[in-house]
C-alpha cells in the first residue's frame, strides 16, 4: 500500500491529461492538443484540475482511487486519451466537408469502444429510397391527373394517370419487398395506429395506389382497340370519363398525404440526423415530390398541355431547395451528415440537378426538347435527394457522436435552465 | 386490449393522460387490462457489483434458444471483437443481455523509490514530494497507523476500503487500471419507441407492464428497429423477424423469474415489483453516495425522462455512454404530433401549388 499511500492527494482527481512524461511520449503529435493546454494552464495546477476540484475531502484521504472518485480522470485504457486519438484517426478518415459548408469540429465525447448505440434502419437500399421517391412522384402526379381531367387537357391527364398508376403500383411491390416476411404484408392492415406512421401509410398507400392503379387501368384499357369499338356494357364503362375521373379524384385526394407521410416515417425514429429535423423534412420530401411528378409529367405531355406540370415542378423545386437548405444547416452537428461521406456526393448533385431542372422548366419548358430535359434533370434531382437523406439518416446511426453530443447538450441546457431560477 | 391506444394524442399533441410522454403511473392500464391485472415488474441492474461473469448472457441464451452470433450480430459466427473482453458486442436479435465490459486507465504520479517491501506510510509521503505539505492526509487514520494495511482489510465493508481494495480496480507501473461491467438489456420503456410504432401490433405490452414481439405477427417492416432509442430490438436477417429481451414472458406467466436473474451470482440483476425495486435502486445509491461513491447514479430510475422511466433500470459508476448508452433518450413519439402537423401542412401545400397551375388556365 506504500506507493498509493505516498502518491499525492491530487491523483485522486487528476485526469490523465495532466502533466507527466507518459503522456508526452505516447502522444503522437508533438504539438500539445488544446486539452492538455488548458490542463498545464497555471489556475488549473499541476494536477489539471482546479484547486477546489482537488481540495474536496475526498481526495484527502491516502489510496484514494477507484469507484469512490468523482470524475477521477478515467479514460479508456490503452493509451493517455482514447478519446483522442480518436479525434485524430477520425480527421484523417473524413476530412470534413468540401465548399466551404459548415462542419461541426469534432467535439470530445465518450462512447463504448466508439460502437453505434442507436441501431441502423434495416431497410433495404434500393427498395425504400425508391419508394420515397416514386410514392412522391406518384402522390403529386395525381393532383395533377385530377386537374387535367377537370379542365380539358387529355394528354396531361393521361400522362399524370400512367406515372401515378405506375409509381403506386411499383412503390407497393418495393414496400412489400423490403418487408422481411412479404408474405406477412396483409399484417399490415390488422391495426389502425396513429403512433406508426407506417401504419397510418398503409391505410394512405392501400387506397391511393387502388385509385391511381385504376385511374391508370381505365386509361390503358380505353386506348386498347377492341375496347374502344366495342359496344358492350363492360367497354362502355370502361371508356366513361365518369369512372376514370372518381378513380383520378380517389387518387388525388390521397396524393398529398401520401408524399407527406414518409418524410414522417423517417423523422419518427430515433436515427438523428432523420429525427432531428422531423419539422422540415415533410416540406422537402412534397416539394421533391412535386418536382419529379411535375417534371415526369412534363417531359410526358405535349408543352401546350403541360403548363400546369411545369409550374408545379418550378415551385415545387423552389420548395424542396429551401427546405433542405434548412434541414442541411439548422441542426449542428446532426445536419453533418447531409455534408459528408455518400450523402453529401448525393445531396450535392441532387441539389446541381434541381437548379438546373428548375431553371431550365421556367427557361425553356415550353419547347418539346427543354421539357424532356429539364424534367428528367428535376426527376433525377428528387431521386437524388431521397438516396441522400435516407444515406445521411443511415451514416448518423452509425457513430455514436451524433446521438451523444446532441443528447449531452440537451442535458446541459436543461440542467442551466433548472439552476438559473435559483439564481435569480 | 382491443381498443387503440393513443389515437388522437398521436396527431392532436393534446395529451393530458401522458399516453406519448411523461410519467404514467399504471401504464399496464393504459394498455387496456383490468384494474386487477400483475403489479410492473422489472430489473434493477446494480453494475457496482457485476462482476462481468456473463452468467445472465449464457441463461438468457439458453431459456430463450438464441442462436450464436459474433459482436456484429452475424448469425453462426464465432468472432472476437478484439476490443475487450466484450465479444457479444451489443444487444440484437440474438443477444438479449449484453454485458459490457469497460477498461479505463488513468496515470498515477508514482514515488520514484516504488518497489520493495512495503515502507512506513509516513516515508512514502515524504518521497512524493508533491504533496507539499497542504493535503493533511498524514492526519487520516491509516496513515497514522503504522499497519494501515491491515486496518484497510479490517474494514474491508466500508467505504475507504471499497476505494482502497475495490476489486476492479487495480495497479500497473505507473497507472491504475479500473473495470466497468454491465449487464445491459431492453428497458421495456415506459413509453416504448418500439411499441409506438408496430405498425402489425406484433409488439405488445404484456399484464406484467413488459413489452414483447409476438412472432407470428411480426411480419418484419422493421421500423421498430430504428425507432428504439437505446438500439435494442434487432432483425434477424435470415429469418427477417424482429427479436428482443421478453423480460421470459413465458416464465413469469409460471410464477418464476428472468433466467438472467436467476443465473446472476452477485445479485447484480435483481428482478421484482418496480416499485420495490426503484425503492431498493434509492436505498443502494444512498449507501453508496455516503461511502462516498460520488460516481453512482441510476440510469433509467428518472420517471420524468425521456421513456416516462424504464422498466429495466441501472446503477451505473460512470457517464451512461461509457456504456454505451445514450445519455439522454427520449421517446421519438414525443415529436411526432408536431411532425404529423407538418407533414398536414406539407401535403396542403403540395395539393395548393399542383392544383393553382390550373387556375385561369381553362382551355
Amino acid at each position: 500500500m506504500t506507493p498509493r499511500h505516498a502518491s499525492e492527494p491530487g491523483d485522486g482527481g487528476a485526469p490523465a491529461e495532466g502533466a507527466g512524461p507518459d503522456r508526452a511520449a505516447q502522444a503522437p503529435v508533438a504539438q500539445p492538443d488544446p486539452e492538455v493546454a488548458q490542463a498545464r494552464t497555471p489556475e488549473m495546477g499541476r494536477t489539471g484540475v482546479p484547486s477546489e476540484d482537488v481540495d474536496a475531502p475526498l481526495d484527502h484521504r491516502p489510496g484514494v482511487s477507484g469507484v469512490a472518485t468523482p470524475g477521477g480522470g478515467w479514460r479508456k485504457a490503452d493509451g493517455p486519451s482514447a478519446s483522442g486519438r480518436e479525434k485524430r484517426k477520425r480527421r484523417g478518415r473524413r476530412g470534413g466537408a468540401r465548399d466551404g459548408d459548415p462542419t461541426v469540429g469534432d467535439a470530445d465525447f465518450q462512447s463504448y469502444y466508439g460502437r453505434q448505440i442507436v441501431k441502423s434502419a434495416v431497410w433495404k437500399t434500393p427498395d425504400v429510397p425508391l419508394y420515397l421517391f416514386l410514392g412522391g412522384a406518384a402522390g403529386s402526379s395525381a393532383v395533377l391527373g385530377a386537374g387535367a381531367e377537370f379542365t380539358g387537357r387529355p394528354a396531361l391527364a393521361r400522362a399524370a394517370h400512367l406515372v401515378a398508376g405506375g409509381g403506386a403500383i411499383a412503390s407497393v411491390g418495393f414496400l412489400i419487398h423490403d418487408l422481411g416476411r412479404p408474405e406477412r404484408f396483409l399484417h399490415m392492415l390488422r391495426v389502425f395506429k396513429p403512433t406508426s406512421p407506417l401504419s397510418v401509410g398503409s391505410y394512405i398507400l392501400s387506397p391511393f395506389s387502388t385509385a391511381a392503379g385504376g385511374a391508370a387501368a381505365l386509361t390503358l384499357l380505353s386506348g386498347v382497340p377492341a375496347v374502344r369499338r366495342s359496344r358492350g356494357w363492360f367497354p362502355r364503362l370502361v371508356r366513361s370519363a365518369g369512372l376514370r375521373r372518381t378513380a383520378s379524384v380517389g387518387a388525388a385526394a390521397f396524393g398529398g398525404p401520401m408524399a407527406a407521410y414518409t418524410a414522417v416515417l423517417l423523422a419518427n425514429t430515433a436515427t438523428p440526423s432523420w429525427h432531428e429535423p422531423g419539422n422540415q423534412l415533410p416540406f422537402v420530401f412534397t416539394g421533391s415530390a412535386l418536382a419529379a411528378g411535375g417534371g415526369l409529367c412534363m417531359a410526358f405531355t405535349p408543352v401546350d398541355q403541360a403548363g400546369p406540370a411545369r409550374s408545379a415542378a418550378v415551385v415545387g423545386a423552389a420548395v424542396e431547395l429551401a427546405a433542405m437548405h434548412k434541414v442541411e444547416h439548422d441542426h449542428g452537428i446532426v445536419s453533418e451528415p447531409f455534408h459528408i461521406g455518400r450523402a453529401g456526393k448525393l445531396l450535392r448533385a441532387a441539389r446541381a440537378c434541381t437548379s438546373a431542372g428548375a431553371v431550365g422548366a421556367a427557361l425553356v419548358g415550353g419547347r418539346r426538347w427543354g421539357a424532356v430535359a429539364s424534367g428528367a434533370l428535376l426527376a433525377a434531382g428528387s431521386l437524388l435527394t431521397r438516396f441522400g437523406v435516407f444515406d445521411a439518416g443511415m451514416a448518423s446511426s452509425k457513430d455514436p457522436k451524433y446521438v451523444v453530443i446532441p443528447q449531452r447538450e440537451r442535458l446541459a441546457a436543461r440542467a442551466a435552465a433548472d439552476s438559473s431560477p435559483k439564481d435569480a | 386490449m382491443s381498443q387503440i391506444s393513443s389515437a388522437s394524442p398521436a396527431f392532436t399533441g393534446n395529451d393530458p393522460e401522458n399516453r406519448l410522454f411523461g410519467p404514467l403511473p399504471d401504464v399496464t392500464g393504459e394498455a387496456g387490462y383490468e384494474p386487477d391485472h400483475p403489479a410492473r415488474v422489472g430489473f434493477f441492474t446494480d453494475t457496482s457489483v457485476c462482476i462481468g461473469c456473463k452468467a445472465c448472457e449464457v441463461a438468457c441464451k439458453e431459456w430463450n434458444t438464441l442462436p450464436m452470433d459474433d459482436a456484429d450480430g452475424n448469425r453462426d459466427a464465432l468472432g472476437l471483437s478484439g476490443m475487450s473482453y466484450d465479444n457479444t458486442g451489443m444487444l440484437g436479435a440474438n443477444s438479449w443481455r449484453h454485458v459490457a465490459f469497460v477498461e479505463q486507465s488513468r496515470s498515477v504520479d508514482l514515488p520514484m523509490p516504488a518497489i520493495g517491501a512495503p515502507a512506513a506510510p509516513g516515508q512514502g509521503v515524504g518521497s512524493a514530494g508533491g504533496c507539499g505539505g497542504s493535503c493533511g492526509s498524514a492526519e487520516t487514520p491509516s496513515h497514522a497507523n503504522a499497519d494501515g494495511v491491515t486496518i484497510d482489510q479490517h474494514s474491508v465493508l466500508n467505504a475507504q476500503a471499497l476505494s482502497s481494495f475495490d476489486p476492479q480496480t487495480a495497479q500497473s507501473a505507473d497507472r491504475e487500471i479500473r473495470w466497468l461491467m454491465s449487464s445491459d438489456v431492453c428497458k421495456h420503456c415506459t413509453h416504448a419507441g418500439c411499441l409506438d410504432v408496430c405498425p402489425t401490433g406484433a409488439l405488445f405490452r404484456t399484464e406484467f407492464g413488459t413489452v414483447v414481439v409476438q412472432d407470428d405477427i411480426c411480419n418484419g417492416c422493421g421500423y421498430c428497429v430504428p425507432a428504439c432509442p437505446y438500439g435494442v430490438i434487432d432483425q434477424r436477417k435470415d429469418d427477417g423477424r424482429v427479436f428482443k429481451c421478453t423480460m421470459c414472458y413465458d416464465r413469469l406467466t409460471d410464477g418464476l423469474q428472468p433466467a438472467c436473474a436467476t443465473a446472476c451470482p452477485t445479485q447484480s440483476i435483481q428482478f421484482g415489483d418496480l416499485d420495490e425495486l426503484q425503492a431498493r435502486a434509492d436505498a443502494r445509491l444512498a449507501t453508496l453516495t455516503e461511502q462516498g461513491v460520488t460516481t453512482a447514479r441510476l440510469y433509467g430510475r428518472d420517471t420524468d425522462d425521456g421513456v416516462g422511466g424504464a422498466g429495466a433500470f441501472f446503477l451505473l459508476l460512470d457517464e451512461p455512454e461509457v456504456y454505451g448508452l445514450p445519455p439522454d433518450p427520449v421517446v421519438t413519439t414525443r415529436d411526432l404530433p408536431s411532425m404529423w402537423r407538418h407533414a398536414a401542412g406539407a401535403a396542403a401545400m403540395l395539393v395548393g401549388v399542383a392544383l393553382s397551375g390550373f387556375l385561369g388556365r381553362r382551355r
